[in-house]
């Protein structure tokens, strides 16, 4: 297994600029111990839990960078690196052009349901064949990690 | 004690009937409860000389968790782990096993609710607080001038204070060697009065009661209308240090003795009392930082109650009394003497009259007796042999234990008269009716906690499960509907609706809250650091590896300290630790948490280490190694998870 390549350097480096956005709370109630929510049958490459549309910024967004980053670090990293390679799970480059937005927060924040019932969630399990773990990442913490996986794509 | 056997006898037939006569054709619907659903009561059992505390499901039997209390404990860690080791620590030192025999599950208006259970701690007397929240002992607290802490814990209505009494009366004081044989004079008993936080749940001694010298048994806290007041069961009226068995079983009648706490707290208010010198734990589990500190205190609040009047009487009450049960309307005290053909019932009013009159028939070392038939409400006669411990139902009626003719008696609180019995298998201490014990019982079923088991189960050489038994009570008559085998030797037991708990039960302890100083929140934390001879480990556990998991530069004579953290945020994904030759077998650490693993290895070598409660398909991969070199050696510190350096040669 090759070491891992941290290319924290790199984005945090990127230039700053204010977020324009609701706070968490507002934009993603937390959804913990709400029933699974149903399958978003309109589209299925979003996935299917409590995430129907996500609004992404261009500029990106660094505070969620930031506070997506010290998620990743407490709650990810273990099991995904930020190449290509796979140790538990899959690596993150490039999973923001293979995912729709919101099928990537939907994994995040209702794994259990995914790996039950969406297809491309179960592809991974045979591939990986560690169940991904619920991390408890609540819909706000789960956007700010989607904005450091833009970020780790290379979107400015 | 001869007298009574031939009436009872004729009641009840000549002998016990057989378990194929008594289980009869629904009981096993009555106990099914389907996979997948959940049972209707949480049934806290004491583990008697286990030290630990089971609980169960009723109607099933099924047995759901060990929670370890005065005992440690393999299976998570408890007292093995760093953190939970200052949890055992007493004024004696750490003490790792002892004898755990009261559950009480706390009160608000005298209804369960689900906040936390207390335990006690027999031989070196202590009571515990256990959260109800996470299913941990939260809290222990250690008992000054008391031995064999029987009579506790019992609670007040709001759960003001858990009281416990002692079994033994010993010498108080700065000097406690002194003569046996001069208990009269020296010896005394205590009731310590301690109070609970209402919102943290901690534990302080407030005060503690000194009394003439007896064996205090069990006790009750009034409810309703006799809210304020306690009742404690209290044999060796005669005052013998020696085979009590004899000596201590001489005069007809022994004492209820009667407590009026609010009027204690009274005299507190005004400055009475005075504090002296002693010496006891005081332990707290942190659930932020994981860990558990040890604190030692110095001083307790003494009162005296023959010098401060209007706080204790005693009430006579036949012979050897044990049980001490109040029902829940507060109005009647239920005594159960041991060796009593009888089981008299005393009223609350009465005893206030008594009092008010002054209705005395003299006194007993400096504290007033009220005429046994001023205080009685009236007496259930012939209702078996050896009454052992009453528990009430919510339609008046009572069920009490009796040891020696192996049976539940039901009877009724107002008519005293008996309406039903039926035999248990064998020799019954404690019962347990849920919400028994509280102004709300929920009447549906009566457990039996056999002290003999015999021919019940499969054998298993000489030592044998503790035979439990399941009653409906829910009809006229009382119907046995299960058997359930109990570890350790359960004495009480408390059961409490699932809906009163299930809806609190922590899942996960969640990481951003964890302040242990060791612990790794993220892999990025990892490390390791010497300190001296000290080397710190800061692990994480996620499933299915463990960082680092390449240790070297550890020498012989180090301390090395595991401090695993569990990234985990799912419920149910504990994660182990076991390292080779490590004299402190394992710990257990729940998601979120942080616990620790002390290791001295003692010779030089490359130890294996591992996760050990199976957590996914790859947890047998779960595994690293630590190499320890000679002391003095100048093997460099470095750690490492998936780092493969190119092949080493040297060394061999």
């Amino acid at each position: 297994m090759r070491p891992a390549i941290f290319l924290l350097g790199v984005f945090l480096a990127a230039g700053s600029c204010s977020p324009d956005k609701p706070s968490n709370t507002e934009e993603y109630p937390d959804a913990s111990g709400k029933s699974a929510p149903e399958a978003n049958l309109s589209d299925p490459t979003k996935g299917i839990g409590e995430v129907k549309e996500v609004k992404l910024h261009s500029p990106l967004e660094q505070d969620r960078i930031k506070r997506g980053l010290s998620i990743y670090e407490m709650k990810c990293q273990p099991c995904h690196k930020l190449d290509e390679t796979r140790v538990v799970g899959p690596g993150w480059k490039g999973v923001t052009q293979r995912r729709r937005p919101e099928w990537i927060m939907n994994m995040v924040t209702n794994v259990d349901v995914m790996l039950e019932k969406d297809t491309e969630a179960q592809k991974l399990l045979e591939l990986c064949l560690t169940r991904m773990p619920n991390q408890n990442v609540s819909l706000g913490d789960a956007r700010d990690v989607l904005e450091f996986m833009r970020s780790n794509d290379g979107e400015k | 004690m001869l007298i009574p056997c031939a009436l009872w006898l004729a009641v009840a037939g000549c002998k016990p009937q057989t378990p194929a006569q008594v289980a009869t054709g629904d009981a096993a619907a009555k106990v099914y409860v389907a996979p997948g659903k959940y049972d209707e009561f949480y049934n806290f059992v004491s583990g008697g000389f286990n030290g630990q505390m089971t609980v169960y499901g009723i109607p099933s039997g099924r047995l759901f968790k060990t929670i370890p209390v005065f005992s440690t404990f393999p299976e998570n860690g408890y007292g093995y782990s760093e953190e939970s080791k200052p949890m055992l620590n007493t004024s004696h030192g750490f003490i790792p096993w002892d004898d755990l025999h009261h559950p009480a599950l706390s009160t608000t208006n005298g209804e369960h609710d689900g906040r936390w259970a207390f335990g006690n701690a027999n031989n070196t007397p202590r009571v515990a607080r256990i959260d109800l929240k996470t299913f941990t002992t939260a809290e222990i607290i250690e008992l000054p001038n008391s031995g064999g802490n029987h009579s506790s814990p019992f609670i007040t209505e709001n759960t003001e204070y858990v009281v416990a009494g002692t079994r033994f009366s010993v010498p108080v004081g700065d000097n406690a060697d002194v003569p046996i044989s001069s208990y009269k004079k020296n010896f005394r008993g205590t009731i310590s009065f301690i109070k609970v936080d209402p919102s943290s749940g901690r534990l302080s001694i407030n005060f503690q009661l000194v009394t003439p010298a007896v064996d205090f048994d069990l006790a009750r806290a009034g409810k309703g209308p006799s809210h304020g007041w306690f009742f404690f069961s209290c044999y060796n009226t005669e005052r013998a240090y020696t085979l009590l068995e004899v000596n201590a079983t001489q005069k007809d009648k022994d004492f209820i003795m009667a407590v009026n706490w609010k009027k204690a707290e009274e005299y507190i208010a005004q400055g009475q009392g005075k504090k002296v010198k002693a010496r006891y734990a005081h332990n707290v589990m942190d659930e932020k930082t994981h860990m558990a500190t040890s604190e030692i205190l110095n001083e307790v609040l003494e009162l005296d109650p023959v010098q401060l009047k209007d706080v204790v009487y005693f009430i006579p009450c036949p012979k050897s009394p044990h049980g001490c049960d109040t029902d829940p309307t507060g109005e009647y005290i239920v005594a159960s003497g041991k060796l009593a053909a009888l089981i008299p019932v005393f009223s609350f009013t009465k005893i206030q009259q008594a009092i008010a009159a002054k209705d005395f028939e003299g006194d007993f070392a400096g504290i007033p007796v009220i005429k046994y038939e001023s205080a009685l409400y009236g007496e259930v006669k012939k209702p078996g042999l050896g009454p052992l411990h009453t528990e009430f139902d919510d339609k008046g009626n009572a069920y009490t234990s009796f040891f020696v003719s192996s049976e539940i008696v039901k009877w009724n609180v107002k008519s005293l008269e008996v309406l039903d019995r039926v035999p248990t298998y064998y020799s019954i201490g404690h019962l347990c009716v849920p919400g028994g014990p509280t102004r709300k019982p929920h009447g549906k079923y009566v457990i039996a906690y056999n002290k003999i088991t015999k021919d019940r189960y499969l054998p298993t050489g000489p030592e044998l499960t503790q035979s439990a038994q399941l009653y409906s009570i829910d009809g006229d008559k009382m119907q046995l509907l299960l058997d359930f085998p109990t570890v350790g030797e359960p004495h009480y037991a408390e059961a409490i609706p699932a809906s009163l708990v299930m809806p609190n039960s922590t899942k996960i302890y969640r990481i951003e809250e964890n302040q242990h100083p060791y612990a790794a929140k993220g892999e990025k934390e990892a490390k390791v650091e010497r300190k001296g001879n000290e080397i710190h480990i800061y692990m994480t556990a996620i499933r299915s590896h463990l960082t680092p998991d390449n240790i070297e530069g550890v020498r012989v004579g180090d301390d090395v300290y595991f401090h695993v953290t569990n990234l985990e945020q799912d419920w149910d994904v504990p994660h182990g630790l076991a390292v080779k030759g490590a004299a402190n077998a394992e710990i257990l650490i729940m998601p979120g948490e942080t616990q620790t693993l002390k290791w001295k290895p003692l010779t030089s070598g490359v130890f294996p280490f591992y996760c050990t409660d199976f957590c996914s398909a790859l947890h047998q991969e779960m595994q690293g190694y630590i190499r320890v070199s000679p002391a003095g050696s100048n093997v460099p510190l470095k750690f490492s998870t998936g780092k493969v350096e190119p092949e080493t040669t040297t060394g061999k």
